[in-house]
């Protein structure tokens, strides 16, 4: 059997992914290595799902149960507990993925492949977080799994490190469950999660933020964390002495920002953008470096919102269909999208000129009253309040792109 | 006779071990520990040394027992079925003062007749070490260096152990020697006295408070901090030789070892703390910077900080004589000493266990065995099978096929397998860290935020422990701090204490 695509992961990104090809009447099928479908989205029971897609106000589960049910409908196939130990770009029309499932070693074909694999946590071993090693440091997404999927409280008296979106709403998470929370550290001198949530998740439960500020050293007691000291930093982030204080703790949990996880794409020789951690590809969110290898969600790059890793999905399938009918995509002279000034990241890497294409991007500094410019199109759009964790958005249509050269720079500048 | 060993760390299993051979002797190893080798063995550099760095004018015994030690490991590793490479390694000079060090040793290296020691410059060099730094302008190749994974081969001797009768009581910590009419006559614990006819100290860092509850007070112990960081294992540059820089008085020198778990280990430092800071196994801030500026004049190009996976810390036992103190003493009579076993001793504990028995053969005389069992399988590791085997093997048990630690590849089969392991060796209860050492879960890139939780659930649900009261390791080290929701209903108790 040869599937159409054959899509690894089953989160937002992938289901929606398998949801767009089944309703034009392809066959895909998804791997997932958890044992049920569904993705992070399935742990987050706060709302906050769905307002750009859907333009409702979800839960994770609610969200992801609206794709989980559609692939039900379709009777999309999927492998459960699946791990994949290799892809091989066999040619332009067979991707071939081996697999180990408690059905044994197997390999799956595909025409195509949708890679939405999401992402994996930073750990505090890679921000350089001396110490013990100690029970009660858990990443934000490992206290989520404990606390929503598993019934389990990290612990009672919480330190957060990290002020996204993550940190905030663990935070609040936290004081729900009857947890003190004695504080949200942040090293930036600004939070990096969104108003609403400063408001929501802090302010209405007296959390106090410690903004330009971080964990210096973390201290055990009986095998458990027991206290973080917590000291100011200049503009070099560098600790300011004297300006330690100590508090007592039973928990740290670092919400210090996620990567894309790309290891098997790596592995298939694909290259990594140093700006967006994630692969390098095209308008068709196609791999640059491997044909007929799209990639979507959080494994292409860090979404702020489920909506738009399952928007990618959507945008990867139909690739993947205009893929499999031509068996390949046209061939075309690239145009190499490259961040300019103030911009920490641009995808995709390379445009064709050959159709509309969306851009996501993220400003490296926070801006008031600035303009996001892309000089080559003549593009020009106000910037009112930007910060480097807010993702930004735009569409580019065709015309505008067969303007620019072999370069399209897209920079923010202040007035 | 029954013969207790205090201490199931590398020196204390590996003399229990070689006790199992004789018929008339009942082995029993007792650690305050709830599993073995959790002491000094399990942070270290993990290097079987070639003994050259060993002087055997200041310190003739333990240059013969490293070298004893470091060839019997050849042996055992494969007896065993214990984690082990042999690579080699490279002692770096950066200076001409350092050449002349590494003479020294390469003087050492024939008076100790450790085999094939070279000194190396140029073009040969770097064909042999092409991560080595460019500034680099001599080594000293060392072909028989190893590196095994220091607590896959305690929990290797201790199932060897119990396969050959003896017994190891874990989490029982010894607070009292029971001597009279001059000789032992057992130990206090915390989980009651246990009678014997010899007494065994390996005790590690603890070895000083042990001898004196015997009534031995002419040593002390004090710890010599070695601090650690872990590289992913896609890093690149990746030595494949052990490339370490010339040692001092104090240390070693600095690491860096490609792991039997192909990840890339960087350090020690050399801390010396004093005796009453034996509980001071943290990093610090300056003790990274330190080894990895020392590292980044070994090797070509040092990996991004970003890809340290983990960092920690050991303690090194080190004892006021210097040397190791190896010893059967007349009063009390039949109370053995294997103390101070410092660096060296990991290479140095079959050797060890060799002078032990020894010592006590001069006392007592030993029958051996008609029957004793050298060899132990390890976990079965299906991703080391071929995939025909791998498919029979999740077919017969599809746990095979449940892979649970996407990092390394792990599946809940190994892990299973490893809860049995525990329980044969008489583990009281399951640690996430007991599962680590024998599954090899929770060690990759993510450092278990995905495998730790799926596998609590696991475990509960098959063994029927709540989640949340799962230990990393010890005692008030919990998973959790009780069930969600159970934070209103009442206070909660544990991981307070
Ligand atoms: C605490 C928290 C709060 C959040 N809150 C919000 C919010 O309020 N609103 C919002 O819109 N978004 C929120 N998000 C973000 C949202 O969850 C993610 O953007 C979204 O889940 C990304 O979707 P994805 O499909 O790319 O990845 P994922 O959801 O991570 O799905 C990837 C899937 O792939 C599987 N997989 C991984 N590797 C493999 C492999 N090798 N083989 C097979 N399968 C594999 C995984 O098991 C997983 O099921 C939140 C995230 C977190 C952590
Ligand atoms: C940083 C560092 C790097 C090193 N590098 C190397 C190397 O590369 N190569 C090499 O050959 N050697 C090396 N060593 C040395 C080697 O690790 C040690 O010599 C060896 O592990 C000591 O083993 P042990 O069994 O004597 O001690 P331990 O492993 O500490 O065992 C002693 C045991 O006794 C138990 N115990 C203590 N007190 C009590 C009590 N009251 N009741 C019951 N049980 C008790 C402890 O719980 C422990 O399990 C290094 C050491 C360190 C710290």
């Amino acid at each position: 059997m040869i599937y159409d695509s054959v899509i690894i992961g089953g989160g937002p990104a992938g289901l929606a992914a398998a949801v767009k090809l089944a309703e034009k009447g392809y066959e895909p099928v998804i791997i997932e290595s958890r044992d049920r479908l569904g993705g992070i989205p399935l742990q987050c029971i706060h709302p906050g799902f769905g307002l750009h897609l859907f333009r409702e106000d979800l839960t994770g589960p609610e969200y992801i149960y609206r794709f989980i049910d559609r692939v039900e409908e379709l009777g999309v196939k999927y492998v459960l507990e699946a791990y994949v130990e290799e892809i091989v770009n066999y040619s332009m029309i067979s991707k071939k993925v081996r697999i180990t499932s408690p059905r044994g070693v197997e390999v799956v074909e595909g025409k195509t492949l949708i890679y939405a694999a999401g992402a994996r946590e930073r750990t505090r071993y890679e921000i350089g977080l001396p110490g013990p090693n100690a029970a009660g440091i858990y990443t934000a997404g490992e206290a989520q799994t404990m606390m929503d999927m598993y019934g389990v409280m990290p612990g009672k008296r919480v330190l957060i490190l990290g002020s996204g979106d993550v940190g905030l709403i663990m935070a609040r998470r936290f004081v729900l469950e009857g947890a003190e929370v004695v504080g949200v550290v942040e090293i930036l001198s600004y939070p990096s999660g969104l108003v609403r949530n400063i408001v929501q998740c802090l302010e209405d439960y007296g959390i106090p933020l410690y903004l330009q500020h971080t964990v210096k050293e973390i201290r055990a007691r009986n095998g458990r964390v027991s206290e973080a000291v917590i000291t100011r930093v200049d503009e070099n982030f560098k600790p300011i002495p004297g300006s330690e204080f100590t508090v007592d703790i039973d928990a740290l949990i670092l919400a210090v920002g996620l990567r894309p996880r790309v290891k098997l794409l790596k592995e298939l020789g694909v290259r990594i953008d140093p700006n967006s951690h994630g692969p390098v590809v095209n308008d068709w969110l196609e791999t640059m470096d491997a044909p007929g290898v799209f990639v979507a969600g959080n494994a292409l790059m860090i979404n702020d919102y489920a909506d738009y890793a399952s928007m990618q999905g959507y945008w990867a399938a139909e690739s993947a269909i205009e893929y499999i009918e031509n068996k390949g995509l046209p061939s075309t002279r690239w145009r190499r999208v490259v961040p300019g000034e103030n911009t920490r990241l641009v995808v995709p890497q390379y445009l064709s000129g050959l159709r509309d294409a969306w851009l996501y991007l993220r400003v490296s500094t926070p801006l008031e009253n600035a303009r996001l410019v892309i000089p080559g199109l003549g593009r020009e759009i106000p910037l009112i309040h930007a910060l480097p964790s807010l993702q930004l958005r735009l569409m580019l249509r065709r015309e505008e792109i067969l303007r620019a050269g072999e370069e399209v720079v897209v920079e923010a500048v202040k007035d | 006779m029954r013969i207790v060993v205090i201490g199931a760390g590398i020196t204390g299993l590996s003399i229990a071990r070689v006790l199992t051979r004789y018929d008339n002797l009942e082995v029993v190893v007792v650690d305050k520990n709830p599993d073995v080798g959790w002491g000094v063995s399990k942070a270290n550099t993990s290097i079987i040394h070639p003994c050259h760095e060993e002087d055997p004018d200041k310190h003739p015994l333990r240059t013969k027992l490293c070298l004893e030690g470091h060839d019997k490991w050849y042996e055992w590793t494969r007896e065993l079925d214990i984690r082990v490479k042999w690579p080699g390694e490279i002692m770096a000079a950066t200076s001409e003062e350092e050449i002349r060090v590494l003479e020294h040793y390469y003087e050492l290296a024939i008076r100790n007749r450790v085999p094939g020691v070279r000194l190396l410059r140029g073009e040969e060099l770097f064909r042999l070490e092409p991560t080595l730094n460019p500034e680099v302008i001599a080594g000293l190749y060392a072909p028989s260096a190893g590196t095994i994974d220091p607590i896959g081969a305690c929990i290797a001797l201790a199932e060897n152990i119990v396969d050959n009768g003896g017994r190891l009581l874990l989490g029982r910590r010894v607070k009292g020697i029971r001597v009279g009419d001059y000789r032992v006559l057992g130990v206090e614990t915390t989980g009651g006295f246990i009678q014997a006819d010899l007494v065994v100290n390996a005790a590690g860092l603890y070895a000083d408070e042990i001898s004196r509850m015997a009534g031995i007070s002419d040593y002390t112990i004090h710890p010599r901090r070695g601090q650690y960081l872990i590289y992913d294992r896609t890093v690149q540059p990746k030595p494949s030789r052990i490339i370490h820089s010339a040692p001092t008085q104090k240390t070693k020198g600095v690491y860096l070892v490609n792991t039997v778990g192909e990840v890339l280990l960087v350090g020690p430092t050399a801390e010396d703390l004093p005796s009453n800071m034996r509980d001071a196994n943290y990093t610090t801030r300056e003790g990274l910077e330190y080894v990895l500026k020392q590292a980044m004049k070994l090797i070509r190009k040092l990996p991004p900080r970003e890809l340290v996976i983990r960092t920690y810390a050991g303690l090194r036992p080190e004892p006021s004589t210097g040397s190791f103190i190896l010893r059967f003493h007349e009063d009390p009579w039949g109370f053995i000493e294997a103390a101070g076993i410092r660096s060296p001793g990991l290479t140095a504990a079959p050797g060890i266990a060799g002078y032990i028995e020894k010592l006590i053969r001069e006392h007592v005389e030993l029958k051996p065995r008609e029957k004793w069992n050298p060899y132990r399988r390890d976990i079965t590791r299906p991703k080391m099978l071929p995939a025909t085997e791998r498919n029979r093997l999740i077919r017969e048990n599809p746990d095979y096929g449940r892979i649970i630690c996407q990092c390394e590849g792990v599946s809940l089969g190994e892990v299973m397998e490893a809860v049995k392991r525990m329980k044969k060796i008489g583990v009281p209860e399951v640690t996430l860290d007991g599962l680590k050492f024998r599954a090899h879960i929770m060690v990759g890139r993510c450092q278990g935020t995905f495998c730790r939780p799926l596998t609590s659930f696991i475990l509960q649900e098959r063994l029927g422990l709540e989640i949340w009261s799962l230990k990393f390791n010890l005692e008030g080290s919990f998973y959790g701090v009780g069930r969600v929701k159970d934070l209103f209903k009442k206070p909660v108790e544990a991981g307070e204490k």
